[in-house]
């Protein structure tokens, strides 16, 4: 019945006809690549407005100076009888380097953001390999427990901390239950509790990146080691570890860039004195409303993390483009 | 494998998993205690339960984080899946280092710089456009929305690389226009992707206290900030309740998704 039908309808069709079917693809066309370009555009102007241009105000407000004002900085730009006027003012800059708080508190954070995270690679790096090398079944139900806790509020595991680091918290009294010591030790409030903070939110994402290298790992090469009389220490010192080094390197990015930052840890377990330099950047903006010295302190946090974020973003599109 | 390296191993993860749980049970368990004293038991109890679902402050607050957890989810699921997309199916365009860049950057960024930077556009926007008027919760779901859809991205953009690109290339050589293709084809598999980066920039938008702080104008306090505020004075059990709570959604929540996972899977 169609095809009769159909053929008819071929034969009456003529010259304009034709032309309208054309006219009636072209503009579906140009909407297929209008789409095609929303797609892009759109994202695209999001992260541009709301992440890239963010950072070039952050750069130009570290060059004004503070005034009681709203809001509390001088304009950088000024007209001054028909000429536009740039006035720079380094003053922030030359604090970062007079004032020993600033550097010191560089200091300490790459030293403790450092630490953090090679105990964390010593406690992620046998974990990550248990779990690549355990059965299938096992191997999905171990990995869904080490991300388990990332989706509990961060918070509230940072605050688990406080009861147990407390002065009359349980380690405490679990050491005095021992004997070990009479009056309660201070953890709370010290380094000691920044570094445990820090380990504990940030181990799995130490863990993640190492297990996904090691299970891709092709064992017939570690086979053929063994075979060679190759010992296992040999063989995982001259194989396993050199080709989990892209993991590594992620994984450690991963702590070590949030960690350097970090407010939330060193606010809650650090001590008064604790200088980390999130925090310092966090009371110089709310406590000092400093907003130029603030912006300073970021540039200049951003500068020192550039290598890694850059090392971390070339390894993740490598790993993109492998997939 | 020679059997050292395995005893070896096996204690690592025994101690690394009572590392990660034991702060989690130690805080359930105290949640039950009686005792205003968060080290002394003092019998079991539900008192700190009946206490937080009276705390207006604590309610209101964890309804606002809610609120904006969604809308930043649902805004994070489209922006991130137009990147997600463009990223893995457009090949190279013009400004694609700079696009990739911007989509891993966030994710790594110490968020007290993510925040003050954006605080500072806002101000800049309002005495240049005279938006936003105040800051508060559309702010805050703003901040939210640009962290989170990177994350979004990079979950959408591996199932993406995944999945078999024959069949699109098929629906188009039998001219099927490609907002067709879009919705019929590539959404639809795709969509545990989606789904899973839905919860992620969900989860993340609540956890969320840091960028919250600098980009929340006075009176929009969102429940990690409360918390914060109250755990600066101490050890408070009615946050151990909340806490309890807040774990027995997740776990529950994230077993059962991997529960379905498997069975749908199988």
């Amino acid at each position: 019945m169609g095809i009769p039908e159909k053929q008819d309808h071929f034969r009456t069709a003529n010259k304009s006809r034709i032309s309208t079917l054309v006219r009636n693809i072209l503009p579906a066309k140009k909407a297929d690549e209008i789409g095609k370009k929303t797609i892009l555009a759109v994202p695209y102007l999001w992260l541009s407005v709301f992440f890239l241009v963010p950072f070039f105000i952050i750069f130009q407000i570290s060059f004004t100076e503070a005034i009681i004002a709203r809001p509390p900085y001088t304009s950088l730009v000024e007209i001054e009888e028909g000429l536009i006027q740039i006035r720079l003012v380094t003053e922030s800059y030359l604090m970062l380097f007079e004032d020993d708080i600033y550097w010191k508190s560089y200091l300490n954070s790459a030293w403790i953001a450092a630490t953090s995270t090679l105990i964390c690679f010593l406690i992620g790096y046998p974990m990550a390999y248990g779990i690549a090398r355990a059965p299938a079944h096992t191997r999905r139900r171990l990995l869904l427990f080490i991300i388990l806790p990332f989706w509990t509020a961060f918070i509230l595991r940072v605050y688990a901390w406080v009861g147990i680091l407390n002065n009359n918290g349980i380690l405490n009294n679990i050491l005095q239950w021992l004997g070990l010591t009479d009056t309660p030790i201070q953890f709370l409030y010290t380094d000691f509790a920044i570094y445990i903070g820090i380990v504990y939110t940030y181990l799995p994402f130490m863990i993640l990146p190492i297990y996904t290298t090691l299970e891709k790992m092709d064992l017939s090469l570690m086979e053929a080691s063994s075979d060679l009389g190759g010992r296992p220490v040999t063989t995982f010192m001259r194989i396993t570890l050199p080709l989990s080094v892209p993991g590594i390197i992620a994984g450690s990015m991963l702590v070590f860039i949030p960690a350097l930052g970090e407010f939330v840890i060193p606010a809650l377990l650090g001590g008064d004195d604790s200088l980390m330099i999130g925090r310092v950047l966090f009371d110089e903006f709310f406590l000092n409303r400093d907003w130029p010295m603030a912006s300073t302190v970021a540039v200049a946090m951003l500068i020192f993390l550039v290598a890694p974020i850059v090392l971390f973003n070339h390894f993740q599109s490598k790993e993109m483009e492998a997939k | 494998m020679a059997k050292r390296s395995s005893t070896f191993v096996l204690s690592a993860m025994c101690f690394g998993y009572a590392f990660l749980y034991i702060p989690i049970f130690l805080l359930i368990a105290y949640s039950f205690n009686d005792s205003k004293l968060a080290t002394v038991w003092g019998g079991f109890s539900t008192r700190w339960y009946v206490e937080l679902f009276q705390n207006e402050q604590i309610m209101a607050a964890a309804w606002l984080s809610l609120k904006i957890a969604f809308l930043t989810a649902t805004f994070a699921v489209i922006l991130g899946t137009m990147a997600g997309i463009a990223i893995i199916r457009y090949g190279r365009f013009k400004g694609r280092m700079l696009f990739t860049g911007m989509i891993t950057a966030p994710m790594v960024m110490p968020e007290v710089i993510t925040g003050l930077s954006l605080l500072l556009l806002f101000v800049s926007m309002e005495s240049l456009l005279g938006w936003p008027a105040e800051r508060g919760t559309t702010t805050i779901i703003i901040a939210h929305v640009t962290f989170a859809m990177a994350y979004v991205t990079v979950v959408v953009q591996s199932r993406l690389a995944s999945i078999d690109q024959s069949i699109e290339e098929a629906a188009m050589d039998l001219g099927c226009r490609p907002l067709r293709i879009l919705y019929d084809i590539t959404l639809p598999m795709i969509l545990p992707a989606i789904i899973s980066g839905w919860l992620l920039a969900f989860t993340l938008s609540l956890d969320d206290l840091v960028i919250a702080t600098f980009v929340t104008g006075p009176g929009a306090s969102t429940l990690p900030m409360v918390i914060f505020s109250k755990i600066k004075l101490g050890i408070s059990p009615d946050i151990n309740a909340l806490a309890t709570i807040v774990i027995f959604l997740v776990f529950t929540g994230v077993l059962a998704s991997s529960w379905i996972n498997r069975k749908t899977s199988n």
